[in-house]
């Protein structure tokens, strides 16, 4: 206890840092050991996942570095298995721990991106609608539900498809993944809408809200300055767990082959192509990728489940 | 700047909103669309530097004339005018809330939300400036000067519903509308907070039109009070004539409802009923099932204002002599 009180005993202000550390978020995490546990995976995954240059004995993009002698080697404990693939290889000889580093960094950042770009149209979408209600919000949210109607792998499959068909050979490789980014935000930013919706429209009607309204404060100050701090704690929670979700829709994407190519192979594109030999014995291909992504998901869900819980006031 | 014209003058104002279904519903369903009329023809006016009172019952259509007037909604019918404000511009409005709790945003500091007005009206140049305001303000509201750091949540009702004065008191405005300013508090502190009212009247010349259910806490504050019943006013009064000379029997039912210290046992009359449904007031005077003294005029006809001495009343009773059969509360 006395060293949490230093910090707001030496200053009247304490600070950001001092304020988080001495409030209830911090204190529920520190005692929910699930919460602990994913944090520190989820913290290695993407630290492997960034460092993947340094870590990796090998550069999967670099065709030149790949020996076909080294094609199927088992994982390192295995009878036949060699240095430096500690997972072993697959059939072109790339060493599935590099892939796997990389791959991960592609999922991470096509799941970040997208819970960017799905946010900043959603939040944008919800607070037009909550704020200004009557046709602006009929317009938003029933263009919202239409795209809700259809399943999200349809959507997406449409999108990346006509994509790749429309840009041209030289843009396909580097436009793919801006695609994805595009095709899961397109279906995910309705969540968002509607979670900002709901709470915009409880919030713009609080005496706050009127009182900053009749000094003439307008109402894109009203809405981003006012209402919208007031909204996002269920948006963190939900973006936590879209986060999970949209790893997972670019990992089914680039299963089917929809996705990232085999040339920069993001985890799903990984457990595809390895698919395609676990009969054949290396089984080794497909079990790590689906490992890695089944941590990786795991513990965002876990941190995303802990976050809902400890924002919500009923739970404490 | 003229003393005789009022700050305020509301000419039959009416506000009328739409409670309709959604329009699929209507379609589907052969509903029409539905209109409540919450204020119904409400004429007024406000010396400057006095403080007229509504009273009434919840639903009554008070708050929404404090909100008419300062214009977070609109009229239906009717003009609302007001004086020369100081120095020719017009006169600035400002609103005190009744819900401490959700009148000042949880996320914003004190300092920045006296500070807001400021800003936005841009009647302070420079940070500096602004916090030295922003300190004056606190200090005229009986804060400290470092609580412009603090957060809303650290403050009791009372301190809250000082910070929404302070705030209010920002933009230098001349006429205040007090929506229940102390009906969210213990009693102790919302004498406090009526006496800091009542000297922030004298000494920065403040008009306040003051909404509120509370009769005591109306008679202390106000020069000229309005009763209000279902969107009306039934009764106008300066306000000891009310209290000593109610007219209305709605005004004697609301004054016998007033606990009395020192006749705690009196027979009271006893009042049934509840306001009826404004989506569908009875004809005639709207007053009329739960009044004693109806008859087939009061279901029939709409009483119009008259005066009694200095008092308006709009009862058919009080006009024919009937009212005297009712014994005066209090």
């Amino acid at each position: 206890m006395t060293e949490l009180q230093v910090p707001s005993a030496a200053k009247s202000q304490p600070g950001r840092i001092a304020r988080f550390l001495d409030s209830d978020l911090w204190w529920s995490f520190k005692s929910s050991k699930s919460a602990v546990g994913a944090a520190i995976t989820l913290g290695l995954v993407i630290a492997a996942a960034l460092l993947a240059p340094v870590l990796s004995p090998q550069n999967p993009y670099d065709l030149a570095s790949l020996e076909l002698w080294n094609a199927e080697l088992p994982p390192i404990w295995m009878e036949g298995g060699q240095m430096p693939f500690l997972l072993g290889t697959d059939v072109q000889g790339r060493d599935i721990l590099s892939g796997i580093l990389y791959g991960t960094r592609i999922s991470i950042f096509i799941g970040l991106a997208s819970v960017v770009v799905s946010l900043a149209i959603g939040i944008v979408a919800g607070l037009m609608a909550g704020f200004y209600g009557g046709w602006v919000d009929n317009v938003l949210m029933r263009v919202g539900d239409v795209l809700l109607s259809i399943p999200i792998i349809l959507v997406a499959i449409l999108v990346s498809s006509v994509a790749q068909a429309l840009l041209p050979p030289e843009l396909r490789e580097a436009g793919i993944s801006i695609v994805l980014v595009l095709a899961i935000a397109m279906y995910s930013w309705v969540q968002y809408a509607r979670v900002v919706r709901a709470q915009t429209m409880v919030e713009r009607r609080k005496e706050y809200v009127q009182a900053s309204r009749l000094v003439g404060t307008p109402a894109r100050r009203l809405m981003l300055k006012h209402i919208l701090p007031n909204t996002l704690t269920p948006v963190f929670v939900t973006a936590t767990l879209n986060f999970g979700l949209a790893i997972l829709i670019e990992a089914t994407l680039s299963f089917l082959g929809v996705g990232m190519p085999p040339d920069q192979p993001s985890l799903g594109t990984l457990i595809r192509v390895g698919n395609q030999y676990l009969f054949s014995g290396s089984w080794w291909i497909v079990l790590f990728p689906s490992i890695q992504l089944c941590i990786l998901v795991v513990s965002v869900n876990m941190l995303g489940d802990w976050l809902r819980d400890a924002l919500n006031p009923k739970l404490r | 700047m003229d003393a005789a014209t009022p700050i305020l003058s509301v000419e039959n104002v009416s506000k009328e909103f739409d409670v309709s279904a959604p329009w699929l519903n209507r379609v589907l369903e052969g509903k029409p669309k539905m209109f409540v009329r919450a204020v119904d023809e409400v004429s007024f006016s406000v010396p400057r530097g006095s403080c007229f009172s509504i009273v009434g019952e919840s639903g009554c259509g008070k708050s929404t004339v404090a909100r008419l007037v300062t214009g977070l909604y609109s009229c239906s019918a009717g003009d609302i005018h007001f004086g020369e404000g100081q120095g020719g511009r017009p006169v600035r409005v400002q609103m005190i809330f009744q819900d401490p709790h959700s009148s000042l945003n949880p996320r914003w500091r004190v300092g920045n939300i006296i500070a807001e007005p400021i800003r936005e009206m841009k009647l302070r140049t420079g940070e500096a400036q602004i916090r030295a305001r922003v300190e004056e303000l606190l200090a005229t509201v009986g804060l400290a000067a470092d609580d412009a750091d603090k957060f809303p949540h650290e403050f009791s009702g009372g301190q809250r519903q000082r910070v929404s004065i302070a705030r209010a008191l920002a933009s230098e405005p001349e006429l205040l509308v007090c929506d229940e300013p102390t009906s969210a508090l213990d009693v102790s502190v919302q004498a406090q907070i009526l006496n800091l009212m009542r000297r922030l009247q004298d000494e920065l010349g403040l008009t306040y039109l003051f909404i509120s259910h509370n009769l005591s806490v109306v008679r202390h504050m106000s020069d000229t009070i309005a009763v209000m019943y279902l969107g009306r006013i039934v009764e106008m009064a300066p306000a000891e004539t009310l209290f000593n000379a109610p007219q209305h029997p709605y005004s004697r039912l609301l004054l016998g409802t007033i606990p009395d210290i020192h006749a705690p046992k009196r027979e009271r009359e006893l009042q049934s009923g509840e306001p009826p449904s404004p989506l569908n007031p009875p004809a005639g005077c709207t007053f009329n099932p739960r009044c004693p003294l109806a008859n087939d005029r009061c279901r029939r006809d709409l009483p119009n204002l008259f005066a009694v001495g200095e008092t308006s009343v709009r009862c058919h009773a009080v006009e024919e002599g009937r009212a005297q059969e009712m014994p005066s509360a209090g």
